[in-house]
């Protein structure tokens, strides 16, 4: 058989050292020694035969073992494993099972296999001179006979017409989800369900809260009372705008700007508790420093300074809900936030958020 | 009709293995039954005995594969169960401590699997930890295919089919580990809800579409579902046949070694000795996946809870391929653009986007880069140690290093908690680590490498050292070397040492400007890339060694000693 189409026309690239050819074969040990051999022989056999055992040990777990039963294994105080026990001994016996089918193959290829090895010649990935040519050839007296050559404009309007019929194919996809527009946006991810007098209600208890109730420090996780007339994903949609952190701080320790000093109610503030940067619940607060982190990325906002950034990888301040006290005593919201909260996108005017030093 | 090429004459002729016996094959009719329909014979004749190289490291990417086949049985499984519904429901299960919770379906169903359906917590174990096995395998597989220059002509294309073959399993991955609508994988989504978000210009468009309006909305689990059980997999399928069918194709390649040369292959033949080899590996991987399933616990959606936009837990970590973006997001500084009531969310973009972007696009033009610094146009077979490749192994190790870095930064509060370190400074670090770890490995691995063949090169000239010190009459100190093994020589010069471009000519010999092929920047760049190597031993030197040697001369240090004792008094006889 020809093999004139190699991958290397010069087999010889210049070696220094002329190549030795294929080492000799080497009798293995299991070939030379017939008790090894055997042995072999037997450990292949072997582990074939436990693999009905572990599969009726499985059959029988399945069957037996109740699927809330423990396994705790320990030594005095010390659990060494704690686990499901049918979990545990299904994925025992099932899991030994398959290895051994696995181990007992490897081992079967490897000792009692002939191991010569053996040589098979390549092919360049490339057709021959001469397929090509007929390639061409073809493809010519295909053209021709296409008559593509004499009228060409079956070929550009073939074209145009397969270019055109994906657009239906595109525009199918354009109810996939509302259309942000300016006005859906406002609706949307550019508006909260605070509002004015909008009770603040802590987010386990649901129950309003009284400035009383918070002493200098505390951090209480709040959401608005109407939250609970939604249910469902629209419950989830507007929970994940509007939940807030409340906290007080004495109010001679923290920045309070000009434009805000109506915001707060003696020292107790409400920020979003929707990170800024792509939307995690911010929890991590530092009474001490002021300093709200939020656990995802590490974003660090001072609560003491408007709720601007002051580490990580968030831009923009946190925004703040102005509060004030209802006529019968609890913490309310005066309106909705002022910036839309939660992460940016790209038609958010964020001009209007606070940064570090305004006043 | 195209005549078909003629890549079938190329192959040798197949040695029948064993001697034609008379004794009737009793598998013969069903045989003759196949041959008759589909020329089972004609096919059988070439595959039977295709022979495959066996190497440590060519199971990596069967790693993957069998991962890829257990994903798809198990995931099965799971799909009988599994409701892929984001509806609220009270959840009214076996597990106590959730009893009466408000749950989406999802969830609720991946709890029914859990603790309801008997051997369901094993296949769910098993299913995510086979992924993260997957992608593990064809990580690493693909490490093995750029450090041993596997991916050269005639396999770019493979190599791009292995790179799209990474990205959909990352998204397949992704996609998976949302479903069951845990506080954890919820936490996920929320993530890539900021990074959609984050894209310039189209990014709230983007957001709106797939999750078909506001975050969380109602719909992105059960289209996260069919990303993940039909539209990826299916893609998935084709292409794995695609790289195998390549693979099949080109034949594998093979380490150098005695005896192989770029226009053969050796190794096992398919039947019986690869089959068994394969198709026992596959059962180990299995069973490993299997036992891993059982014994170890991954992803304990009912601890994490369901979720709830107003709830994350500290120590929230992505799956591990994904980790390294987490990183990047995290020590990015905050850079945002405010224009024209526009906003350019860079902190989230460039990190989250741009980076994974970057990545599959180094990786898919480096096999194009490579060929136009080395002006390398045949067809490779034989691999190359990474020695030998010292920029390109360099590189590797720097992009390894980098991934490496922001993976740790992706667990930057773990380390601060682990090591007691502090938050900020280990982040702060990290931003000029990424930068000038790689540098620094880039460096010390292309040293390494040239110190590597400075070692070859000299055991190929004066052999190996016996570990044995003679003192000389003379009183000089002295190890033997014993030459090394002609198969050992072989290995450590056939590779072709490829010298760097030099700058072509601009104008013809009539001194016309012509288009110049090779310019002085690639001429430049492509000595940087080529041309350190330290030069393999020639013939000559080879010749001249082993006559050194024949000679008695072997003795390293000998001529200083000689020069020593010339200077030295004769010392007095007894």
């Amino acid at each position: 058989m020809s093999h004139d189409n190699l991958p290397v026309k010069d087999p010889d690239l210049g070696h220094s050292v002329p190549n030795p050819g294929l080492e000799e074969h080497v009798e293995r040990y299991t070939d030379a020694n017939e008790a090894a051999g055997n042995r072999a022989y037997a450990a292949v056999v072997g582990m074939l035969a436990a693999v009905p055992l572990l599969a009726i040990a499985f059959l029988v777990v399945y069957f037996a073992v109740p699927n809330d039963l423990l396994l705790d294994v320990r030594f005095g105080e010390v659990h060494f494993l704690t686990a499901n026990a049918q979990n545990f001994w299904l994925g025992l016996t099932s899991g030994l099972a398959v290895l051994l089918i696995g181990l007992a193959l490897i081992q079967w290829a490897r000792v009692i296999m002939g191991d010569e090895e053996s040589v098979e010649m390549r092919h360049s990935a490339a057709s021959s001179e001469e397929d090509r040519a007929v390639f061409v050839e073809e493809w010519e007296a295909g053209a021709k006979q296409s008559g593509l050559g004499r009228r060409k404009l079956i070929g550009g309007a073939l074209a145009g017409a397969l270019g055109f019929a994906v657009l239906p194919a595109v525009v199918l996809l354009a109810d996939m989800g509302p259309w942000p527009t300016r006005s859906k946006r406002a609706e949307t991810i550019e508006r909260t369900i605070w509002a004015e007098g909008v009770k603040l209600v802590n987010d386990e208890t649901w129950r309003p809260i009284r400035p009383e109730h918070l002493e200098i420090g505390q951090l209480v996780n709040a959401q608005p009372e109407n939250l609970k007339q939604f249910h469902g994903s629209a419950f989830q949609v507007e929970k994940a705008k509007s939940s807030l952190v409340i906290v007080r701080m004495d109010p001679e320790s923290i920045k309070i700007p000009d434009s805000r000093k109506d915001w707060h109610v003696s020292g107790i503030l409400a920020y979003s508790k929707i990170c800024t940067h792509v939307g995690c619940p911010i929890s991590l607060w530092e009474r001490q420093t002021h300093h709200l982190l939020c656990p995802c990325h590490q974003s660090t906002f001072d609560l003491g300074n408007s709720g601007v950034v002051v580490f990580g990888p968030a831009a923009r301040s946190l925004p703040q809900l102005p509060i004030k006290v209802s006529s019968d005593g609890y913490l309310v919201a005066q309106s909705d936030f002022t910036v839309p909260v939660g992460p940016s996108y790209f038609e958010r005017d964020s001009s209007e958020d606070f940064k570090d030093g305004d006043q | 009709m195209a005549r078909p090429t003629t890549i079938g004459d190329a192959s040798p002729v197949i040695e029948p293995a064993v001697a034609p016996t008379t004794k009737r094959n009793p598998a013969a009719p069903a045989l003759k039954w196949g041959d008759d329909r589909v020329g089972l014979g004609k096919i059988s004749r070439f595959a039977l005995r295709k022979v495959f190289p066996d190497h440590w490291s060519f199971l990596l990417g069967e790693i993957a594969l069998y991962s890829f086949i257990i994903l798809l049985l198990t995931g099965v499984f799971l799909t009988i169960w599994f409701k892929p519904s984001m509806a609220e429901i009270e959840y009214d299960g076996t597990y106590q401590l959730l009893k009466g919770i408000p749950v989406s379906e999802a969830f609720a169903s991946t709890l029914h699997i859990s603790f309801d359906v008997r051997g369901g917590l094993l296949v769910r174990q098993i299913h995510h930890w086979a992924a993260l096995l997957f992608v593990a395998a064809a990580f690493v597989h693909m490490l093995r295919v750029f450090f041993t220059g596997a991916y050269r002509k005639p396999r770019e294309v493979n190599w791009l089919v292995g790179i799209g073959l990474m990205a959909l399993s990352t998204i397949a991955g992704f996609a998976g580990y949302s479903l069951p609508d845990d506080l954890l994988s919820g936490t996920g989504l929320r993530f890539a809800d900021g990074l959609i978000r984050s894209i310039p210009i189209i990014g709230t468009w983007a957001e709106f579409f797939v999750f078909g309006g506001e975050f969380p909305g109602e719909l992105i689990i059960a289209r996260l579902y069919m990303v993940h059980i039909l539209l990826v997999p299916g893609l998935l399928l084709g292409l794995v046949s695609l790289h195998l069918a390549l693979v099949v194709y080109h034949k594998h390649t093979q380490f150098p070694g005695a005896g192989r040369t770029e226009n053969n292959v050796v190794g096992y033949p398919v039947f019986p000795v690869y089959a068994a080899k394969a198709g026992g590996f596959f059962f180990v991987v299995f069973g490993f996946s299997v036992l891993l399933g059982g014994l170890v616990q991954i992803n304990p959606v009912w601890l994490y809870g369901p979720y709830d936009p107003a709830k994350v837990t500290a120590g929230s970590q992505p799956d591990w391929y994904m980790g390294w973006l987490e990183g990047a997001v995290r020590i990015m500084p905050g850079w945002e653009t405010h224009v024209l009531g526009t906003t350019w969310s860079w902190n989230v973009f460039l990190p989250g986007v741009g980076l994974m972007g970057l990545l599959f696009t180094l990786l898919g033009l480096w096999p194009f880069v490579e060929r136009w610094l080395t002006g390398d146009t045949r067809e490779h077979h034989l691999l190359q140690r990474p020695r030998n490749a010292p920029t390109r192994t360099a590189f590797g190790v720097a992009g390894m290093v980098c991934f490496a870095l922001f993976l740790i930064a992706g667990g930057n509060d773990i380390v601060a908690t682990r090591f007691g370190l502090s938050l900020n400074a280990i982040t702060v670090a990290l931003r000029v680590l990424v930068f000038l770890g790689p540098v620094i490995a880039f460096i010390v691995t292309k040293r390494i490498c040239l110190g590597l063949q400075r070692k070859d090169r000299e055991r190929v000239l004066h052999g190996s050292e016996t570990g044995i010190i003679q003192r000389s009459p003379g009183g000089g100190y002295s190890e033997p070397h014993l030459p090394i093994h002609e198969n050992e020589k072989f290995l450590l010069t056939q590779h072709v040492q490829r010298q760097p471009l030099e700058v072509s000519p601009d104008t013809d010999e009539n001194g016309v400007r012509i288009s110049q092929e090779v310019s002085s920047t690639r001429a430049r760049l492509s000595r940087w890339y080529l041309g350190h190597d330290v030069p393999k031993p020639t013939a000559a030197e080879i010749a001249e060694a082993d006559h050194h040697g024949e000679d008695g001369h072997e003795l390293e240090g000998q001529a200083e000693h000689q020069a020593l004792e010339d200077r030295q008094p004769e010392p007095a006889n007894d």
